[in-house]
C-alpha cells in the first residue's frame, strides 16, 4: 500500500474551495489525503453575490459546493472548526476543537476581515460589518427595529452595502472619509457623477467626513460625531472601510508577513516556508493584496500546478472592474489616475444622461493605459482588450468614448484580438480556448459555456463571448443555418412575425406565402403552435388538425403501446373529496392505471382511443376540464398549502396558484410551461425550479423566472421582488407573451433566457421598463387568449364531426389486438413483448 | 377478392391518417386532398412495437412523401415503406384507389395505383 501525503487547507472560502476543486480535478488527488478547516458554520459560499441574500437567495443558493463534493472526493472538512496553532518544525497543526493533524503541505486560504477603524464606540450595539451570511442576518435583524442606517466607507463594497440597507427599508447615508466616492477607481469627475446618480436614488452621501466618535443618539440608537463638529443620528452603523488579511495564524508561527499585513508569497504562491502556500485575500504578492476573486482563483491554479511539479507562476492580476451599483453602470480599467509618465487624458461628460467617460493614453497615443466609465459601461469589453493586449489605438482615441450618432461602429473587432487574449477572467478562458471549443463542435453559447466555463462566473464577458463565437463561426466558414426545416427558410420567431404582419390564420396560407413543399413533422406542429398561441382557435378544427403533434391530435398523451393517458386539470393541486372520488370512479370503471404526477394531479393510463371521449364525457359531467397535459402549453401551477394552514405561511399560495392556473390555462407556447407558488421562503413548492416561480415574502411576492427541472436543471432567476398581485400578474402576462413571441422552436424558458442577448437584465428592461414599447401589445395578446379559452375536450365531445376520429379502425369496431395488459401491484400495465406473444398463443389455442 | 372496399372518402382525414382493418391486417391510410392522393402502409411501428403509424404526421422530405412515427419520430417513405433513418427497415405498402367516392385497398399487391 502506498502511503499518501497529507495536504491541509486552512479556510474554506471562495478561494479555498476553488483550490479544492482544481486539486481534485488533477491527478494529484490520488497522491494526497486532503483535509480542510472551515471556521464558518457552513462550507464555501459565493461572497461576490452575497447581497442577493436580501433579494431572496438562501444560504444554499449561494453555496459554491456541489452536493456530495467532499464525500465524493474523500475530503475531510471540519466545519465550524478553526486552525489554531501550527508547529512548523514538527509539521503539525491543532484546531480550536482539538483536532491534531500532521501535514506534508499546508495551504493558507484564510481570506480577510473587514477593517473597523478604532473610533471610540465602534463596538456599540448595531455597529456591524458586511462579509458573512451571519453579518447579513444581523443586519436584517437590526433593520427590523431601526429607521436609519449609515455606511462608513464609500468604496465599492460600501455602496453595495448601502443599497442593501436601502432595500431593507432604511433611510440610508454613506459617510466617506475621502473627498469622492470610490476613490480607488474614480477620478474626481467620475466620483461626482456617481455621487449625483446615487443621491438621485434617495441615499445621502457625505464626503470628506472623518468619524471621530460614536455614542448614544437622541432619536436613534447611535450618533456619529465628525472631526468638523457635524453629527449624524443613526440606528445602524455599517463599517466598510477596507479589508485586512487574516494573517494572525501565519504570524504566530513566524511566517513572513508584510509591514501592513498579508502573508508574503513568491510567484509560486509559496510563503517563507517552502511547504506552505498562501492564496486569496490573505496573500501578499509583490507588496499587493488582491481583493477580488479572480486573482485568488489564479493563485489556486498556480499552487495546483506547482504541487504537480509543473512550471507555473502567478504574475499579478488585472484589477479592472465593471459593475452595476444600484442600477448605475460603473467601470474602471488600469491606471485610472493617469500616474504613468507622460500619460494623456481624454474625457467626455454628459450631465443630462449622467454619463462620464475618461481615457488614459500613453504619451505616443498608441496604448490605452486606463479608463473610467460611469453611467454607460457598454465600451468596457473593447477598452479592456485594448489595454490588456496592448493593441494599438485608432488615430483619434477619443472616438472610443465619444457618442457615435451614425451607424459606424468604433468597437474593436474581436478579429483583432490575439489568441492569448483573456475573454473570461473568472475562469481564465482565452480567445484561443474558445476558438478550439468551437472547432470541436460547440456552436452555441450554451455549449461553449458548459465546455469552457466562460461566462459562468460573474457573467461580465457574455457579450464578448457571443461576438467571439459569431466571428469565429463566420471565419471557420460555418453558415449558421437557422432555417426551421426544408419547407420554411425562417426561424420560429420570424414565422411568428410573418403571421402578425400578414394576419395568417392557416398552415396552407403560410405554405403558399412563405414556404415550399408540403411541410413535415417539424414545421407543421411549430406553425400549428404559433397559430394556436395567437388566434387561439380549437386545434382540432379541420384546417389545423393535420398540423398537431401526436398528443395534440387526440388531446391525450400517447404511451409506448399506443394507448393514451388522461389528465384532468386540478388547479393548484386542490381537490375536494367528492371530486377525488369521481376521478377514482372513472379510473375504476375503465380499468385505468392511476398515478400521481409531479405536478400535483392524477394521471390515468391505458385508455384506448375509442374510450377517450367516453372517459372525458364522464369527467366533464363530474366538473373536470382538460388539463392540457398533451400540449405545449401551461401544465400546472404547483403550490404548497400556504398561510391558510401552514404555521410558517406568509401568504395564500394555494389561492394565488388557482388564480394563475385559471388565468393561463390553455395558453399554447413554444414548449410546456410550469409554475409553482410557495407560501414562504421555505419553498416547499420548489418554485425556483419552474419557468415561473413565486414566493411569498413579508414585503409581497417575489417572482422568479426561467427555472427548469428535467434533463438539464436550472435554478430560476430572481426577476422582481415585493410585488403586489396586480403587478405580479402584469409582469407574468408580459413575460409569457414575450416568450411566446420570441422563443425558438421547442425552446424552454431556461434555454431561451440563456441564449438571449443581454440575458436577465434585458428581459427586465423589456418586461418591467417597457424598453421595446411592447408591453401594451403583450398584455392585449394575453388578454385575447384568456378571453377565448375553451376546454378543448368539452368542445370536442359536443361536436359529432370531431368525434369521428376517435376509434381505432375506421371500418370496424374491433380493438387493437396488440394492446394487452397484465397486472402489477394491483393495477394494469402494458404487457412486454414476451408476455404479449404468450397471450396471442393462448387466444389462438 | 383483391380490392376491398374500406370506407367512403368522407371518412378519411384530410392531410392526416386513419387506420382500417383489411383481412385482419391493420392498414394506415393517409389522404392528401390537394392532389387527391392516398397512401396505404402497414400500421405497425417496427421501432416502437405498437400499431400507431396512422396517427403520425405526414409531409415530404427531399421530395419523398413520408410519415413520421408518433412514438420515436422515424420517417417512413409512404410509397416504398423504407425507413429514412435505417434503410434496412421496410414496412409493407399496399395498393389503394378511390372508386366512386369509395376507398379500396389491396393488401396483396404493393404499390400505388392512383
Ligand atoms: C459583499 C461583498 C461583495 C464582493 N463583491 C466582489 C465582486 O463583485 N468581485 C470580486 O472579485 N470580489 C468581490 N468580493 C471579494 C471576494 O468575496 C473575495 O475576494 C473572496 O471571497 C476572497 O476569497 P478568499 O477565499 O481569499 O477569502 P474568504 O472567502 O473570506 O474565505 C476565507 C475563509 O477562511 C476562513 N478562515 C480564516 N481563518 C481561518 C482559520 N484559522 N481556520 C479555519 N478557517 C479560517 C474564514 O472564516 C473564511 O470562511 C466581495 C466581497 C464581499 C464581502
Ligand atoms: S413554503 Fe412556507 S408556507 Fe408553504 S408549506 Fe412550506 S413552510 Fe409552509
Ligand atoms: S423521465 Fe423519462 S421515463 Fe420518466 S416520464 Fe419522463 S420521459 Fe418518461
Amino acid at each position: 500500500m502506498t502511503t499518501k501525503k497529507t495536504l491541509v487547507v486552512i479556510g474554506n472560502g471562495m478561494v479555498g474551495q476553488s483550490f479544492l476543486a482544481s486539486l481534485v480535478a488533477s491527478p494529484l488527488k490520488d497522491e494526497y489525503t486532503i483535509v480542510t478547516f472551515c471556521e464558518e458554520p457552513r462550507a464555501a459560499y459565493d461572497r461576490v453575490h452575497l447581497s442577493e441574500f436580501f433579494s431572496g437567495k438562501t444560504a444554499e443558493d449561494l453555496s459554491m459546493v456541489e452536493p456530495g463534493f467532499f464525500e465524493q472526493h474523500g475530503i475531510t472538512i471540519h466545519i465550524g472548526d478553526k486552525a489554531a496553532t501550527i508547529d512548523r518544525q514538527a509539521k503539525t497543526l491543532v484546531s480550536e476543537k482539538g483536532v491534531s493533524i500532521a501535514y506534508d503541505k499546508l495551504v493558507f486560504a484564510t481570506g480577510s476581515y473587514p477593517f473597523v477603524p478604532p473610533v471610540p464606540g465602534h463596538d456599540r450595539p448595531q455597529c456591524l460589518v458586511y462579509r458573512t451570511i451571519e453579518d447579513l442576518e444581523a443586519m436584517a435583524a437590526a433593520a427590523k427595529t431601526g429607521k436609519i442606517g449609515t455606511v462608513i466607507g464609500g468604496g465599492l463594497l460600501g455602496l453595495e452595502a448601502a443599497k442593501a440597507l436601502k432595500d431593507l427599508g432604511l433611510t440610508t447615508h454613506v459617510v466617506q472619509f475621502a473627498p469622492r466616492l470610490m476613490e480607488m477607481q474614480m477620478d474626481d469627475a467620475g466620483g461626482a457623477m456617481l455621487r449625483r446618480k446615487i443621491e438621485e436614488l434617495g441615499i445621502t452621501v457625505h464626503t470628506g467626513k472623518n468619524t471621530i466618535d460614536i455614542s448614544d443618539g437622541v432619536d436613534c440608537i447611535n450618533k456619529l460625531v465628525f472631526a468638523d463638529g457635524d453629527e449624524l443620528e443613526t440606528d445602524l452603523v455599517l463599517f466598510s472601510a477596507g479589508i485586512r488579511p487574516r494573517d494572525e495564524l501565519a504570524r504566530d508561527c513566524a511566517l513572513k508577513v508584510g509591514a501592513r499585513g498579508g502573508i508574503v508569497i513568491d510567484n509560486q504562491c509559496k510563503t517563507s516556508d517552502p511547504d506552505i502556500y498562501a492564496i486569496g485575500e490573505c496573500a501578499l504578492w509583490n507588496d499587493k493584496i488582491f481583493g477580488l476573486v479572480a486573482p485568488g482563483y489564479a493563485m489556486a491554479r498556480t499552487v495546483v500546478a506547482d504541487l504537480a511539479g509543473e512550471a507555473a507562476s502567478f504574475t499579478g492580476a488585472d484589477m479592472s472592474t465593471k459593475l452595476k451599483l444600484m442600477g448605475v453602470d460603473v467601470a474602471s480599467i488600469g491606471d485610472v489616475h493617469a500616474k504613468s509618465q507622460g500619460a494623456l487624458v481624454y474625457s467626455y461628460q454628459n450631465g443630462d444622461n449622467g454619463i462620464y467617460k475618461r481615457l488614459v493614453v500613453s504619451q505616443d497615443k498608441k496604448q490605452l493605459l486606463g479608463a473610467v466609465l460611469v453611467g454607460d459601461n457598454s465600451g468596457y469589453g473593447t477598452l479592456l482588450q485594448y489595454c490588456l493586449n496592448g493593441i494599438e489605438l485608432p488615430e483619434n482615441p477619443d472616438a472610443l468614448i465619444l457618442p457615435h450618432r451614425s451607424d459606424e461602429s468604433v468597437g474593436l473587432g474581436v478579429d483583432a484580438l490575439p489568441a492569448s487574449a483573456q475573454i473570461c477572467s473568472c475562469y481564465d478562458v482565452t480567445k484561443g480556448a474558445i476558438c478550439s471549443a468551437i472547432e470541436a463542435g460547440c456552436t452555441s453559447i450554451g455549449a461553449l459555456k458548459s465546455e469552457t466555463k466562460a461566462a459562468t462566473g460573474c457573467g461580465g464577458c457574455s457579450a464578448l463571448l457571443k461576438s467571439v463565437m459569431d466571428c469565429e463561426l463566420a471565419r471557420q466558414g460555418f453558415e449558421v443555418n437557422t432555417d426551421l426545416c426544408e419547407h420554411f427558410a425562417y426561424t420560429r420567431q420570424d414565422l411568428y412575425n410573418l403571421m402578425l404582419v400578414g394576419e395568417i390564420k392557416t398552415f396552407a396560407d403560410f405554405l403558399a406565402k412563405h414556404g415550399k413543399g408540403h411541410g413535415c413533422e417539424i414545421c407543421k406542429p411549430t406553425i400549428g403552435n404559433i397559430l394556436a398561441s395567437y388566434w387561439n382557435e380549437h386545434i382540432l378544427e379541420p384546417s389545423h388538425l393535420g398540423l398537431q403533434d401526436t398528443n395534440d391530435t387526440f388531446l391525450a398523451n400517447m404511451q409506448k403501446d399506443g394507448t393514451y393517458s388522461v389528465v384532468p386539470r386540478i388547479t393548484g393541486g386542490e381537490i375536494s373529496p367528492d371530486m377525488l372520488i369521481a376521478l377514482g370512479q372513472v379510473g375504476k370503471k375503465y380499468k385505468l392505471y392511476t398515478k400521481i404526477t409531479g405536478g400535483q394531479r392524477v394521471d390515468l393510463f391505458g385508455a384506448r382511443v375509442d374510450q377517450l371521449p367516453h372517459i372525458w364525457k364522464e369527467l366533464i359531467d363530474a366538473g373536470f376540464e382538460s388539463g392540457h397535459a398533451y400540449g405545449k402549453s401551461l401544465r400546472t401551477v404547483k403550490s404548497c398549502v400556504g398561510s391558510t394552514w401552514c404555521r410558517y405561511g406568509v401568504d395564500d399560495s394555494v389561492g394565488l396558484a388557482i388564480e394563475l392556473e385559471n388565468r393561463y390555462k390553455g395558453l399554447r407556447s413554444p414548449h410546456k410551461i410550469k409554475f409553482a407558488v410557495s407560501g414562504c421562503t421555505r419553498e416547499c413548492a420548489e418554485a425556483q425550479g419552474k419557468d415561473v416561480g413565486i414566493i411569498a415574502t413579508e414585503n409581497g411576492w417575489n417572482l422568479y423566472v426561467c427555472g427548469n427541472g428535467g434533463m438539464k436543471p436550472r435554478h430560476a432567476d430572481l426577476f422582481a421582488t415585493g410585488l403586489d398581485k396586480d403587478t405580479l400578474i402584469k409582469y407574468i402576462d408580459r413575460f409569457l407573451s414575450f416568450y411566446v413571441r420570441t422563443a425558438g422552436r421547442l425552446q424552454r424558458t431556461s434555454v431561451w433566457m440563456e441564449n438571449m442577448e443581454g440575458g436577465l437584465d434585458y428581459l427586465k428592461s423589456v418586461v418591467i421598463h417597457d424598453k421595446l414599447g411592447l408591453c401594451e401589445q403583450l398584455e392585449q395578446q394575453m388578454q385575447h387568449v384568456i378571453d377565448t379559452y375553451q376546454c378543448e375536450w368539452k368542445t370536442t365531445i359536443e361536436d359529432e364531426s370531431k368525434l369521428k376520429r376517435f376509434r381505432h379502425f375506421i371500418n370496424s369496431d374491433q380493438q387493437d389486438d396488440n394492446v394487452v395488459f397484465v397486472e402489477e401491484r394491483g393495477q394494469i400495465r402494458p404487457a412486454d413483448d414476451n408476455e404479449r406473444k404468450h397471450f396471442k398463443l393462448l387466444e389462438v389455442a | 377478392m383483391i380490392w376491398q372496399d374500406v370506407c367512403g372518402v368522407d371518412d378519411l382525414q384530410p392531410n392526416s391518417g386513419v387506420c382500417a382493418l383489411v383481412d385482419q391486417q391493420q392498414v394506415a391510410i393517409f389522404y392528401l386532398p390537394a392532389n387527391n392522393q392516398c397512401y396505404a402502409i402497414n400500421n405497425f411501428d417496427p421501432f416502437g412495437h405498437a400499431n400507431v403509424l396512422s396517427r403520425g404526421l405526414i409531409g415530404d422530405i427531399n421530395g419523398q412523401p413520408v410519415v413520421a412515427s408518433p412514438l420515436y419520430k422515424q420517417h417512413f417513405n409512404l410509397q416504398t415503406g423504407v425507413c429514412l433513418e435505417d434503410e434496412t427497415v421496410k414496412i409493407p405498402v399496399y395498393g389503394i384507389r378511390i372508386n366512386n367516392n369509395r376507398v379500396e385497398v389491396n393488401v396483396q399487391e404493393s404499390g400505388n395505383e392512383l
